[in-house]
């Protein structure tokens, strides 16, 4: 007997794209009852290895082998991984909104009565409850999905991987849209899962997680295994792992820029009153903040505190939020835009938070979705001027360091990272005087965050304005010359950045909260 | 997972790689080409050789005419996630209009831009209802399919068939380019083959070269210089048999300024991006300050101008407007773009591409009208082939 049991291995994986060979050589070991963080840059291959895993590429579709619990493991597709007990958890959360908490966890496998023709729901209830309880979740089973936030649908994803016997647990960013409550909340559930038994694979960018919870890290880069450490004994430190990540140390992930004194307002909002016709709500309540030229104020708060929803309103998205009152002003000028065209050619921009819903034309390649902002400035005579837009696509891929064979790649091909960094691209090829950034570093590294952050610091030393909304206090702590904080649709606070703490802006947040409810 | 650590390793096993992913990549687009071989070679052994007859060639552009305009159309329409079932009826409205006009003393330079303007009118109705009223374009068209069918029978009330004498009129789908040059040949199609042939091979080229300098992957060089070959020899075969008779025909003409027109919006300006950004994703298209209700709005007024020339053609070719012209036309006008590879779920399509799935449906139905094959089955055929072709253009991507 061995002293230490794999309970999975990996071994000599191959794994290639057209152009790109996405997994070189990667073996890979899991040991029975462990939490092992797989690290590494934006498209450094762990989505693609966890693929491999799962069945996503079948057997076959790769050279290599994968041995699971002792014996070699075939799969030709996810029903197969998952048969054997293995579950993958996805970044972007394959539910069904208009169905219940109860009917989700159970689909594709329901409960059925004795004869096997009917669902059983009230055995089904029951044992939804019994499961939500074993990821802590108060919630009633009957509620339908889409009226619960992220961090919730992220346990129930978790209810449902139980439900099936799991024993190998593997987790892609699952705390990347999440706020740090429910990051902590579903940190600790993983730390009792494998008390249970539960093996875990997670797969995030936030290192201080990583090292909380990791009793293994393996770092990949460019496709291969950089090192796999030992992160029990605690002796782990952050900037070990970035060194590896990114192969050169950052010392201050945060960095410095020169503070100039803010110049004049360039956007304001007084009184900003909005009602949502979906939910026949108002959703923001007399809301009223500045941004000054040369200024990062950042906007923070839990989610559904109606951050994204301010952003909206006042970027003219119309149809869906109506504006009831209150008074926009940019530059100096009274605003009220009926549609996004309008706050464009008004030098705003805004990078939205849920890249793939709305931010991305992912059928698409790099170039289009880089100049599809501005494409009005490349346009000769009448048509698109297509070398011109090709050296602007390939300006930005390189400012940005967009890691694509070519700007030609589909975007919908790129690790999550990278597609960030296109829609970010985006909005910079539009030189916006005021640019809104809706979690800017959603699923980034720690390698291209901080290039991201000198990217801002840049921008606003040169005059830009910026409005960042982000979940993460460190982000908001770290870059905002300023910070408001919001609430129940609601301006709850407001503070110099370098006065605040991560205690004092969760204090004003919850507050509110607590105070209104 | 660089680009360049997948190079190296065997020239020769690289070389292959390549032409396999070149082939795998277009794999639909092939599919089309040698679905049309094969229609050809099969109808023209089965009619033996009648179906490949100048005069027959000529029969099938002149078919093909309006289906492919109205399949232009149609291809924006889906690409932008939406649907236009009322075509048909707007087709067989807007010829007995034009038929209407003429026989009261219209000349023919008026009566085209009136019911151009018609059309795009009614277009305008459509698309406001789907792009401002967000009513879904397929019960906006549905129901436009009652109107205009029952348009199209008021104006033949009185009269049934409407017979039109103008010649201009006939001319447009009967006619042919006039002969310039002495002898038995058309010399002057042949030359518009040639012009054509060389034309087309430049584009492709520079396209090409201009794609591998922005460094995305081109297919072999030997893959291309075939695909070039096969191209240019049928561009020439074509222009040949029909010099040979009684030359190009002014349908092929029209449809080919329709369909260069439209591809070029579609790929070379700003409001060609939209339709491709809307397809893909209208959130994001919305939000990158793109009015996805305006150009919805223009691409159905667009739609609707496409259907009424339709049925300026369809008119002409009958030289007379009946009361059930029109039937039918939208699905061939679907099935087309469909076949030509337009993605089921949007944001994907070239009406280059469609008008090769025009040819096909249309050809498939000439072959089969010569065959004497009962119309019945004719459906069923169809609706096999477009079946076909739609799966495999869902599985194809999914592979990719
Ligand atoms: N279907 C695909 N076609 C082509 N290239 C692909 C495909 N899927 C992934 N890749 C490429 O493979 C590489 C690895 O991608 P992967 O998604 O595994 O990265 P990742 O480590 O998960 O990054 P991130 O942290 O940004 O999520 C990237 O370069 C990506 O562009
Ligand atoms: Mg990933």
């Amino acid at each position: 007997m061995r002293s230490e049991a794999y309970l999975l291995e990996m071994k000599d994986i191959v794994k290639t794209f057209p152009g790109v060979r996405a997994l070189d050589h990667v073996s890979f070991r899991v040991r029975q009852g462990e939490i092992h963080c797989l690290v590494g840059e934006n498209g450094a291959g762990k989505s693609t290895l966890m693929k491999v895993l799962s069945g996503v590429y079948p057997h076959g579709a790769y050279e290599g082998e994968i041995v699971y619990k002792g014996r070699e493991a075939v799969f030709r597709g996810i029903a197969d991984s998952e048969k054997a007990g293995i579950a993958v958890i996805y970044q972007e959360l394959a539910q069904f909104p208009e169905l219940t908490v109860c009917e989700n966890l159970f689909i594709g496998h329901e409960i059925m009565k004795g004869n096997g023709a009917r669902i059983d729901w009230p055995a089904s209830l029951r044992r939804a409850e019994e499961l939500l309880l074993r990821v802590r979740l108060r919630v009633d089973p009957s509620v339908k999905i889409k009226r619960l936030g992220v961090g919730k649908r992220q346990l129930i994803e978790i209810a449902k991987a139980l439900s099936k016997n799991v024993g190998l647990l593997v987790l892609d960013e699952p705390t990347a849209a999440l706020n740090d409550d429910d990051s902590a909340n579903l940190l600790n559930l993983l730390r009792e899962l494998k008390l249970q038994g539960v093996t875990c694979v997670l797969i995030s960018h936030k290192l201080r997680e990583v090292l909380s919870l990791a009793d293994t890290v393996t770092i990949l880069r460019d496709g291969a295994v950089v090192r796999s450490l030992d992160a029990r004994a605690g002796k782990l430190a952050q900037r070990d792992i970035i060194r590896h990540m990114v192969g050169r140390a950052i010392d201050d992930i945060y960095p410095k820029r020169n503070k100039s004194v803010p110049g004049e307002v360039c956007l304001s909002l007084k009184g900003w009153t909005v009602y949502d016709p979906a939910t026949e709500r108002e959703i923001l309540h007399q809301v009223s903040l500045s941004v000054r030229r040369g200024e990062i104020v950042g906007l923070a708060g839990l989610m559904g505190a109606g951050r994204t929803e301010l952003a909206l309103s006042l970027f003219g998205n119309t149809p869906a939020y109506k504006i009831t009152s209150g008074e926009l002003e940019v530059k100096g000028k009274t605003a009220r835009f009926t549609h996004p065209k309008q706050a464009i050619r008004m030098g705003l921009a805004y990078v939205t938070e849920d890249r793939k819903r709305n931010g991305l034309v992912l059928i698409q390649d790099i170039r289009f979705n880089i100049t599809l902002a501005a494409l009005r400035d490349l346009v000769k005579g009448l048509a698109v001027d297509r070398q011109a837009e090709l050296r602007a696509a390939n300006e930005y891929k390189e400012a940005v360091g967009i890691r694509a064979p070519s700007v030609r790649q589909l975007v919908g091909n790129l690790s999550g990272g990278n597609q960030q960094k296109t829609s970010l691209s985006k909005w910079l090829f539009a030189r916006p005087d005021i640019l809104i950034l809706d979690e800017p570093t959603r699923g980034i590294d720690v390698g291209a965050k901080f290039e991201i952050y000198q990217l801002m610091n840049r921008l606003v030393e040169q005059g830009m304005s910026i409005l960042m909304i982000s979940s993460e206090l460190l982000e908001i702590l770290g870059m905002s010359d300023r910070v408001y904080v919001m609430a129940e649709g609601r301006i709850v606070g407001e503070t110099p950045a370098c006065d605040a703490t991560e205690q004092i802006v969760m204090a004003m947040a919850t507050n509110a909260q607590e105070a209104s409810a | 997972m660089n680009a360049q650590t997948a190079a190296p390793r065997g020239e020769a096993r690289s070389r292959l790689d390549g032409l396999r992913a070149a082939l795998r990549g277009n794999v639909r687009e092939y599919a089309m080409y040698i679905a049309l071989v094969v229609i050809f070679v099969v109808s023209g052994v089965a009619t033996k050789g009648l179906f490949l007859s100048p005069r027959n060639l000529t029969d099938l552009i002149k078919q093909t005419g309006y289906v492919a305009v109205l399949a232009i159309g149609m291809t924006v329409v889906l690409i932008i996630r939406h649907i236009d079932l009322s075509v048909g009826y707007v087709a067989g409205f807007m010829g007995a209009m034009s038929a209407k006009l003429l026989t009261n003393g219209f000349p023919i330079y008026a009566v085209i831009p009136i019911v151009l303007a018609i059309g795009a009118a009614i277009g305008a109705y459509q698309g406001f209802l789907v792009s401002r009223v967000h009513v879904p374009a397929f019960v906006t068209t549905l129901a436009g399919m009652f109107i205009f069918r029952g348009l199209l029978s008021l104006v033949t009330a009185g009269t049934g068939t409407i017979i039109v004498r103008d010649e201009a009129f006939r001319a447009l789908s009967n006619g042919f380019i006039p002969q310039i040059f002495e002898g038995s040949r058309h010399w002057l199609t042949f030359i518009i083959g040639l012009a054509c042939a060389a034309v087309l091979a430049a584009v492709k080229i520079r396209a090409r070269r201009n794609e591998s300098r922005a460094g995305s992957s081109v297919s072999p060089a030997l893959l291309f210089i075939f695909q070039m070959a096969l191209f240019t020899s049928v561009i020439l075969t074509a222009a040949w048999i029909l010099s040979g008779y009684r030359g190009l025909p002014w349908t092929a003409a029209i449809v080919a300024a329709v369909l260069l027109s439209v591809n070029f919006v579609l790929t070379q300006t700003r409001f060609g991006r939209s339709v491709y950004a809307i397809g893909g994703n209208p959130e994001a298209a919305e939000l990158s300050g793109i009015d996805v209700a305006k150009v919805t709005f223009i691409v159905f007024c667009g739609m609707s101008m496409f259907a009424s020339l339709a049925g300026v053609l369809y008119t002409s070719r009958l030289s007379s407007a009946t009361p059930t012209a029109g039937l039918g036309f939208e699905m061939d006008a679907i099935a087309s773009s469909y076949i030509g590879g337009v993605a089921v779920s949007g944001g994907v399509g070239k009406v280059t591409n469609t008008l090769v799935g025009a040819l096909v449906i249309m050809s498939l139905t000439n072959s089969m009208n010569l065959l004497g094959v009962d119309i019945s089955y004719q459906y069923v055929v169809k609706g096999v082939i477009f079946i076909v072709a739609v799966a495999f253009d869902i599985l194809s991507r999914r592979r990719a």
